[in-house]
């Protein structure tokens, strides 16, 4: 019951933008964070699995083969919840995260009002459900999205930077949700996200790309070392794993140029 | 349908959503009345002074009416009131869905040139001479009118497809189609006999006048096709107001639901434009009256529109034959008239900033 990237190569316009991307592997029940600076290719991965981006290779989930399934039938497995949030459609909260369950799963009308409004709840927006989407702040848009995703119930869930336009409360909030999520549900959660303090506190096992390349994967423990973000992010950083309180990884100095 | 619930969930989600739906229900139903209302004064209105009484009687029961009142209700009036709320539930379903693939609120057959394609079309088939038998003349007009209309559908996708292409872009490219063929349009006028050059004026103005059952007829047909197509597609084209990339993260393929709806909108554009000339407006305000009344989820926002349309065209039907008391005025002309200051009010009046 898990994702396995056993080999993954994606050109854009020609250009290599993820090379021989394989031996990666995801568990239900845990959060995987995807690392790396800009550009290294964690969008197009995360597109990449989900169908959105042509690649080659070979991705199992379950042992079932993703890459030979069209984009409806890996929809109704995964979902993706890109960086950008969407325009600004009239529809108000409620409908917009109905709209995410009603494109993925069927059944009856009145169970999928009761659903939407558990996942309102659950990631405190019930009282926002009238709200219209133009009309709400980024960090309510994105946490609008989140409950896009998770309402559809997916088995593996991939968010893009998911936490990118949150205040710190709510950061806190939607990836402990997510971490509580992922056990509950039992399903694999990648991540891609640039705050490698959460990422350690949050994730239990971690991918980390330069390049379009695997620079590193394993537990957080194992790829945040000093020498691996001297070469992939090319900073000093003080890394810390206190016993009693989360870890913390702050960045000291850049040393040089990322050179992409 | 009112479902009793618990004091506990009074306030809930689930009933602050059902009341937003029952509020949205009765605006449909009161703009749907408030057209029907429309149509009978459509019926009633005309140069015949006759009293409402006695054309409504003559609708109910038209074997007790009088030989002229009947052929006047029955063969004329009932035909225009009923093409101009199939023409404008044409339009504006065409505008509401192009909005909506295009990701653009300044999206409608018109401004994107396929109305002006549709006309070519429809001037071809006349100035060519083609057609002798009525019937056969009409379905070939609405055949030639649907081509050109298809190709400049296809042009616009063609260039939706392109990567980094922009909305502007698209916008561009369809006022370019539309100069092009408004070219095509009026050469087609200067190179034509005196006699075609009549009919291609009724294209180029828009006229209910030469309505009959038989044009409803293949106009119904025409929405009967397409709005099945719309209403299948209800949820997928709602989430493409999200982004394309949302739409597809759900599943959606979304070259092949453009490329499906943009079908449909060129059918639907060229079946009005052939049987009542090029009809701006309604296909661009029908849809944006009924996104500020009812939102954008296509389960109520496609009869919204539809219904906006189907009002807007006959109450300017009605305007179209009281405004100059003789005179039946073009309504391609009227609607833009009458049409815009409110289109522009409705929008000063809006604090919703709609399009991201």
């Amino acid at each position: 019951m898990t994702l396995t990237l056993e080999r993954l190569d994606c050109r854009l316009g020609g250009t290599p933008v993820l090379e021989g991307i394989a031996g990666l592997e995801a568990r239900p029940g845990e959060i995987t964070a995807l690392v790396g600076p800009n550009g290294a290719g964690k969008s197009t991965l995360l597109k990449a699995i989900a169908g959105l981006e042509r690649a080659d290779g070979s991705l199992l989930l379950h042992g079932q083969e993703l890459m030979t399934l069209s984009l409806e039938r890996r929809a109704r497995y995964l979902y993706y919840l890109p960086q950008e949030l969407g325009s600004r459609a009239v529809l108000n909260v409620f409908e917009a995260v109905l709209l995410a369950r009603r494109t993925c799963i069927h059944e009856s009308h009145e169970r999928a009002l009761r659903k939407v409004q558990a996942t309102l709840q659950a990631l405190e927006l019930e009282p926002l459900a009238e709200r219209e989407l133009g009309q709400l702040s980024g960090g309510q848009r994105q946490r609008v999205a989140i409950a896009q995703a998770v309402t559809r119930e997916p088995s593996l869930l991939l968010l893009d930077e998911p936490t990118s336009a949150l205040d710190l409360h709510h950061q806190l909030q939607v990836l402990d949700w997510l971490s509580r999520l992922a056990a509950q549900r039992h399903i694999i959660v990648i991540i891609a996200i640039h705050d490698l303090s959460l990422a350690a506190r949050f994730a239990h096992h971690m991918w980390m790309l330069k390049a379009g390349r695997v620079a590193a994967s394993g537990t957080p423990g194992d790829v945040l070392t000093h020498a691996r973000l001297r070469d992939v992010y090319a900073i000093e950083a003080h890394i810390e794993w206190p016993d009693d309180e989360p870890p913390r990884i702050t960045p000291l100095t850049a040393i040089h140029s990322l050179g992409r | 349908m009112t479902t009793a619930m618990p004091d506990s969930f009074a306030a809930d989600s689930v009933t602050r959503y059902r009341l937003r739906r029952r509020r949205q229900r009765r605006l449909i139903l009161g703009v749907g009345v408030l057209t029907l209302v429309m149509v009978l004064v459509d019926i009633s209105t005309g140069p015949g002074h006759y009293p409402l009484r006695d054309v409504l009687m003559t609708l109910v029961a038209p074997g007790d009416a009088s030989e002229a009142l009947r052929v006047i209700v029955w063969n004329i009036r009932l035909p225009v009131a009923l093409m101009a709320i199939v023409v404008g539930v044409s339009l504006a379903l065409a505008g509401a869905e192009m909005q909506t693939i295009l990701n653009n609120p300044l999206a409608d057959p018109f401004t994107l040139g396929i109305s002006s394609a549709a006309s070519v079309g429809a001037a071809l088939a006349i100035t060519l001479g083609v057609g002798i038998v009525p019937f056969a003349d009409t379905l070939l007009v609405t055949g030639n009118a649907f081509l050109l209309a298809l190709a400049a559908s296809l042009i616009i996708w063609g260039v939706s497809r392109l990567r980094g292409v922009s909305v502007q872009t698209l916008v561009l490219m369809g006022i370019a189609i539309m100069f092009f063929f408004n070219a095509m349009l009026g050469l087609m006028q200067y190179v034509a006999s005196a006699e075609a050059l009549q009919q291609l004026v009724f294209w180029s103005l828009g006229s209910l006048g030469k309505a009959s059952w038989d044009k409803v007829g293949l106009a119904t047909l025409a929405l009967c096709v397409t709005l099945p197509v719309f209403l299948h597609a209800g949820w997928r084209l709602t989430a493409l107001r999200l982004g394309d990339l949302h739409a597809q993260a759900m599943g959606i393929d979304v070259a092949r639901l453009r490329l499906r709806i943009l079908l449909c909108c060129s059918l639907l554009a060229a079946t009005a434009v052939a049987f009542v000339g090029t009809i701006g407006f309604v296909g661009l305000v029908g849809p944006h009256i009924a996104r500020l009344l009812v939102g954008e989820d296509q389960r109520v926002f496609l009869p919204m529109s539809a219904l906006s349309g189907a009002l807007i065209m006959s109450v300017t039907s009605i305007l179209s034959k009281t405004l100059v008391p003789g005179i039946l005025l073009p309504i391609g002309l009227l609607t833009a008239l009458i049409g815009l200051p409110f289109f522009v009010s409705l929008i000063l009046r809006s604090r919703k900033e709609m399009w991201g």
